[in-house]
């Protein structure tokens, strides 16, 4: 490996690095705009020259690869004359519109200006004026004046999602990114050219003047749209004007993690976040009537403690894969303490869309392997849930309690009948609330601490970010209220008690920590 | 706190008595001499102390007093603001609450759909003014009687803070002044 210096001290890295990576080790910033780990080397921006020792010229430091023995500078009089240069040239013709900027805070113009510049402009004549606030896709705004035409966005669009329909256009001060013509940019990963951008030409529409990024606080947890689970960042704040009093979800954008997504995520899961809010159940029902969670869940107890008691064979748990690998420990281990053999998680009912050979998975279920990994998929002895649903519609359950399973209402009113007792649990309320003897609120992934395990077959942390909404709780508290209600009292565990309980006696996961998780996860299987 | 123990002479009553009693006359006696002295046009009323009937008669403020909070408006009328929140960030009281919404002229951009200023909370620092870029909000209207039976009147509104009135009242408050 060579080792070479910068700034005066040593650091060692694999040939083929650059010299903005090298430095990074080391905690030292090389500005760049253009520069970003997941796309190729443009070196447009000019912004990350350094001196390298022997070379006559400032060298990009984005394209050079270290070599042995180099020598770099990046605080020398003549680097630092570069920048400032180069950031004169960038701010020329920029508006600087941040007061309307969504940009504003997280922009690298505004931070390298204050590091690197600092000066007034000197331009004498009007600054060119191009197109402003243009939405150019369903969920992206792009503004002409803003761009520093690093091509970040375009070779985005060239690299990663291929659907080239951004692109460079004219030359010198009218140079400008458009759109190609008859395109617009909807692909399924466009967000994602609103996290590249490094200054605010290119901002979301959906959270556009929602919020300053200075006022959100930042959860990192894992999306739950679909299998593959991808690293995201959750940003959260109060709004007294949302009338709900606690803290709302922002925005979604993806958290670096080059196992599973590098720096993307789908737009899909990208805006997900708005299901926090939407059609959410909020209160315990008890057929269909609001009551409060004790006494739903002592009617509950009181039609359905017997029924269990007498014959545990005739009654069912029909998991779901949207529930963290602790909240189906937890129904797991509830079941057991009642004797209840069938305890499935509907493998064969779960949503499934279309997998794009990229980030996007068929199964759109955060946590199907997981469910399948402690052992509740399909097995002897226990019905799959389709089967499951059959017999049950026939007649061969007392009791069952379906969590997080959108069922067609035909299906439901057809289990109901068949049924003593069926009790749901649901994020969002179901239509036919009132076919459910009881039916219980549960609080949305981004309401509660657990893990997923991906497609791949890492367990990720999910966080807790926000409060859960009403009087939803997670399930694995759920299945603690409902065993003392039954008079199986279970173990008051919170999620990282049960994710030690559930690990124990998983080899592969020895050592594993829920606190932080990242370091202990298994390796992609 | 423990009460001051008072000495000797102070318990005697009698001296303090007289030298209270010394110092007010003082003041009579010297206020009485130079009215005296400027009802006769040899003073300027200035030197004399002077007892202003507020609030029928009210002192001008200094020019760099800060009072009341106004959005300033543009010429047709709607608020210059354009909700860059800079505001509500330098606020140290946290009490301006700001959503901002399109502009349907594209040149502007952005407005604000709510500017709420809780004048219960407000400390009348400056900050906001300091921070503006765009001039929008001023504290120059010379109004510091913020008293209401209930607190949501001092919860002003963006409709409200347009106006100017030193002695504007908000609509969905009732004011001290009411019915004495």
């Amino acid at each position: 490996m060579p080792k070479l210096s910068i700034d005066g001290r040593e650091v060692e890295v694999p040939a083929g690095t650059n010299l903005i990576e090298a430095a990074r080790l080391l905690d030292l910033e090389i500005p760049h705009f253009c520069y970003h780990p997941g796309l190729s080397v443009a070196g447009n921006c000019r912004m990350c020259l350094v001196e390298v020792e022997k070379a006559p010229k400032l060298q990009i430091a984005c394209n050079t690869a270290v070599a042995e023995g180099m020598v770099v500078r990046t605080d020398s009089d003549k680097v630092k004359k570069a920048r400032a240069g180069v950031m004169e040239f960038l701010l020329l013709n920029h508006p600087i519109d941040c007061p309307i900027c969504d940009c504003a805070g997280e922009c690298y113009l505004q931070d390298y200006y204050m590091e690197h510049d600092l000066k007034a402009s000197r331009l004498e004549e009007g600054k060119n004026k191009k197109e402003k606030a243009q939405p150019i896709g369903p969920h992206v705004m792009l503004d002409k004046e803003r761009c520093v035409l690093c091509s970040r966005c375009v070779r985005f669009t060239d690299e990663v999602s291929k659907t080239h329909e951004l692109g460079i256009f004219g030359r010198g001060s009218t140079e400008e990114i458009a759109l190609a013509p008859g395109k617009t940019l909807d692909n399924p990963y466009s967000g994602c050219v609103v996290d590249l951008c490094p200054v605010g030409a290119l901002t979301d529409r959906d959270f556009r003047f929602k919020s300053r990024p200075w006022f959100l606080k930042e959860t990192a947890t894992i999306c739950g749209g679909c299998a593959m689970g991808c690293s995201v960042v959750l940003d959260t704040n109060t709004n007294p004007y949302n009338k709900v009093g606690q803290d709302r979800a922002y925005r979604l954008f993806p958290r670096e993690n080059r196992e599973v997504n590098g720096w993307w995520m789908c737009d899909e899961g990208r805006y997900s976040h708005h299901s926090v809010d939407r059609g959410r159940s909020q209160g315990p029902r008890l057929r269909g009537k609001g009551v409060p969670a004790d006494f739903a869940l002592a009617r509950l107890a009181a039609e359905a403690a017997p029924l269990v008691k007498a014959h545990p064979g005739r009654a069912a748990f029909l998991l779901s894969p949207r529930l963290t690998n602790e909240s189906l420990f937890a129904f797991r281990r509830l079941a057991e303490s009642l004797g209840v053999a069938q305890v499935e998680f509907g493998d064969d009912l779960k949503a499934e869309g279309r997998a794009d050979g990229f980030l996007i998975q068929a199964d759109r279920n955060p946590n199907s392997r997981g469910a399948r990994e402690l052992g509740l998929g399909p097995r002897p002895g226990v019905l799959g849930g389709r089967d499951l649903l059959k017999a049950a519609q026939g007649g061969a359950f007392d009791v069952v309690f379906v969590l997080e399973h959108a069922l067609d209402p035909a299906a439901l009113k057809a289990l109901a009948a068949a049924t003593k007792v069926l009790a749901g649990f649901h994020v969002q309320e179901p239509v036919e609330a009132g076919i459910y003897t009881v039916h219980l609120p549960l609080a949305h992934a981004f309401e509660q601490d657990g893990t997923f395990t991906n497609v791949q077959g890492r367990v990720q942390r999910n966080r807790k970010a926000l409060e859960p909404l009403g009087d939803s709780l997670p399930a694995y508290a759920w299945a603690q209220r409902l065993g003392a209600a039954l008079g199986v009292p279970q173990a008051p565990d919170g999620p990282e008690a049960l994710f030690r309980a559930w690990t124990q006696g998983r080899p592969e996961l020895a050592g594993a920590v829920f606190e932080p998780l990242a370091a202990a996860a298994p390796a992609a299987a | 706190m423990p009460k001051p123990k008072m000495t000797f002479v102070e318990r005697l009553y009698l001296p303090e008595i007289s030298k209270g009693l010394a110092l007010t006359s003082r003041h009579f006696f010297r206020n009485l001499w130079h009215h005296s002295l400027a009802s006769l046009g040899l003073e300027s009323r200035d030197r004399a102390m002077v007892t202003i009937a507020y609030p029928e008669v009210r002192r001008p403020y200094p020019l760099v007093a800060r009072s009341r909070h106004r959005l300033t408006k543009r010429e047709d009328g709607s608020p210059k603001c354009v909700a860059c929140m800079m505001c509500a960030t330098a606020c140290p009281a946290d009490c301006i609450f700001i959503e901002a919404e399109e502009h349907p002229d594209p040149a502007i951009e952005k407005r604000p759909r709510h500017f709420d200023i809780d004048m219960s909370k407000c400390v009348y620092c400056g900050f906001c003014v300091e921070a503006c870029p765009e001039d929008a909000i001023r504290m120059d209207t010379g109004s510091f009687e913020l008293a209401y039976f209930d607190r949501k009147g001092l919860v002003y509104d963006k409709e409200f803070l347009l106006n100017d009135d030193p002695h504007a009242v908000p609509a969905h408050a009732e004011p001290l002044s009411r019915g004495n």
